[in-house]
């Protein structure tokens, strides 16, 4: 048999015509090769589906019920239904597991896709191989994640209205919140991740000793200040404290001063931007052999 | 002779100090089927990785259809088909899936990558495998189905790394089969390998690449012809003497090169020599007379038999 062929862009033969036949062919790679990366993360997604459909819904729905309700009525029982400066548990404690839940999707897209890509599934390979630039690799992973989260983050958002959780008309603008944290954390471990050459467990060391640790000290489940002073350090690198804190601004009014939710935006802003580009730049050199 | 599709200029690669490729120049004309030919490290893949527009060079110049690859990097490669040493295939996707996603890194509209992923899949042979998982795949089909994935873009110019290595005999027929097709319908095919069968088989000229230098150029029949004699004698007296008998054999062949396991004798005529060699009172364990072959050529060239 033999295989059909394509009407050329540009015809006749020679020099000049192959070069422009080239010119025009890369056009749509260099435009969109970012997202052809991200179709196919979302390609991959679908073998793991089910995983993220029953997490995205029981997630929100365990730890809504366990933290917020559960947990919630020993804190009222005990301190009152405004416990939380003026508002229940569960509206304190809501934004902040949906931040969380979006940083644990962050710390599972950003990890092993990437160092699955380069060596025990090497497809950054074979897209480096194609138009697709080292770069644009980074942007589809990313754009793939934001979509991801967007997601998940939006489901949770609506379990949290179900509960009654969300007394501002603002609330919703804590779904984008979440997504900034999970990208906040994910593209500084991004980095980290691209620079592994041999796997020895690290990732499993990240969620162990980083990602979990950040998950109790970010004044997730009680405020910074009730944690002793020589801890409270944490918080403030922790970009799940951060993502937190604004959360609970748009959620329920949270009152801190202006400033400080001007230094949680920059904050997350510039770990999103310094993991992206930096991790952008390993690509291109670990790919350029 | 049309104007080439792939010209280098003193070619030089270098990581740190130590030059992979140290200045190699070479020209392929668009049909042309153009070998690298050289044993493991003399700096082939190096070579096609940037001929690919995805390693930059240290030094000399390279122009791929007219461009610079460090200019028009994503230019270069969307005429390309790329058929790495190693598959990267992905694990993730099933057959058809990954020809499906690859060829969406080339633009192309989505109606048109499944039509191409079913002939392709047909070219391949693996038509009934378009479900599977790749890991299910033997290691012939994911090589046909790594090369199926190169032409998803109808590229101008294929390039193949080492395409067979790995491979059982059989599966290596079934793959030269399908290279020499596409050679048939016009595609440039510049392959490294370090088997000299293979060479023999699908390449019209070729280069022997030795430490990251060119040692000759020709085509197969040519570099024989100029680097070797019609035909090789192969005679074995059991490693213990092939060396001590060697020294006997003075003025038998055009010459003798000794190798661990055997002696080999140069010559026109094999069965002449074979007699010269047994009226000296030297009985062999084993004789043979065959064609001369890229091997012989590398040997004389580089001294070294090419697979060590």
């Amino acid at each position: 048999m033999s295989l059909s062929r394509d009407q050329p862009a540009v015809t006749g033969s020679g020099q000049a015509t192959r070069s422009a036949t080239a010119l025009v062919a890369a056009q749509k790679p260099r435009r969109f090769g970012a997202w052809y990366v991200a179709e196919h993360r979302f390609r991959v997604m679908r073998s793991y589906l089910q995983t993220v459909v029953v997490t995205g819904i029981g997630n929100p729905l365990v730890y809504l019920f366990a933290m917020g309700v559960g947990l919630g009525s020993l804190v009222s029982s005990n301190m009152g239904d405004s416990a939380m400066s003026g508002v229940s548990y569960l509206t304190f404690v809501a934004p902040a597991l949906l931040a969380t839940a979006a940083m644990t999707v962050a710390s599972e897209e950003f990890t092993y896709p990437v160092l699955l890509g380069f060596k025990w599934n090497p497809t950054f390979l074979g897209m480096n191989a194609s138009p697709i630039s080292p770069g644009q690799i980074i942007d589809g992973i990313v754009i793939s994640v934001i979509a991801r989260l967007l997601g998940t983050c939006v489901v949770y958002f609506v379990f949290m209205l179900l509960f009654g959780a969300v007394p501002s008309p603002w609330g919703f603008v804590a779904i984008f919140v979440a997504v900034l944290t999970g990208l906040a954390f994910g593209a500084p471990v991004m980095t980290y991740v691209a620079t592994i050459q041999q796997d020895t467990g690290q990732i499993a060391m990240l969620m162990r000793f980083v990602l979990l640790p950040l998950t109790l000290f970010s004044g997730t489940f009680f405020p910074l200040t009730a944690m002793p002073t020589y801890l409270q350090w944490i918080g403030w690198i922790s970009p799940l404290w951060h993502g937190t804190q604004l959360s609970r601004v748009f959620a329920y009014g949270l009152a801190e001063p202006f400033w400080l939710t001007v230094v949680h935006v920059l904050y997350l802003a510039v770990l999103v931007i310094v993991g992206w580009l930096w991790t952008r730049r390993i690509i291109g050199r670990r790919l350029n052999k | 002779m049309p104007e080439p599709v792939i010209v280098a200029r003193d070619l030089v690669k270098k990581y740190k100090e130590f030059p992979a490729v140290g200045g190699i120049s070479f020209e392929v004309a668009p049909g042309e089927s153009f070998g690298l030919l050289g044993p493991n490290g003399a700096g082939k893949s190096t070579t096609m990785r940037m001929v690919g527009a995805v390693s930059t060079r240290t030094s000399g110049d390279l122009s791929i259809l007219g461009l610079d690859p460090n200019q028009f990097g994503p230019e270069i490669r969307s005429q390309l088909g790329v058929v790495p040493q190693a598959d990267n295939l992905d694990a993730e996707l099933r057959v058809r899936d990954n020809l499906i996603v690859y060829g969406r890194y080339f633009g192309l509209p989505i109606r048109r990558v499944r039509q191409r992923a079913d002939e392709l899949l047909e070219f391949a042979q693996l038509q009934d495998k378009a479900k599977s998982k790749v890991d299910d795949l033997s290691g012939g089909m994911k090589r046909r189905l790594t090369i199926a994935r190169a032409l998803i873009n109808d590229p101008r110019i294929l390039l193949l790394d080492e395409p067979t290595t790995g491979l059982d005999p059989q599966a290596r027929h079934i793959l030269w089969d399908r290279l020499f097709r596409l050679k048939e319908q016009g595609t440039t095919l510049v392959l490294t390998t370090h088997y000299m069968d293979e060479a023999e088989q699908l390449c019209d000229r070729l280069v022997v690449v030795d430490k990251g230098v060119i040692m000759a150029e020709g085509s197969p029949a040519s570099l024989i012809r100029d680097y070797s004699s019609r035909e090789v004698l192969e005679v074995r007296f059991g490693s213990e003497r092939n060396a001590q008998v060697a020294g006997e054999l003075d003025g038998v062949g055009e010459r003798v090169e000794v190798l661990p396991d055997r002696i080999l004798i140069y010559t026109d005529n094999g069965e002449r020599e074979l007699v010269q060699v047994t009226d000296r009172g030297l009985q062999p364990i084993t004789s043979l007379v065959r064609r001369s072959s890229l091997e012989d050529v590398f040997l004389r060239l580089t001294g070294r038999s090419l697979i060590e």
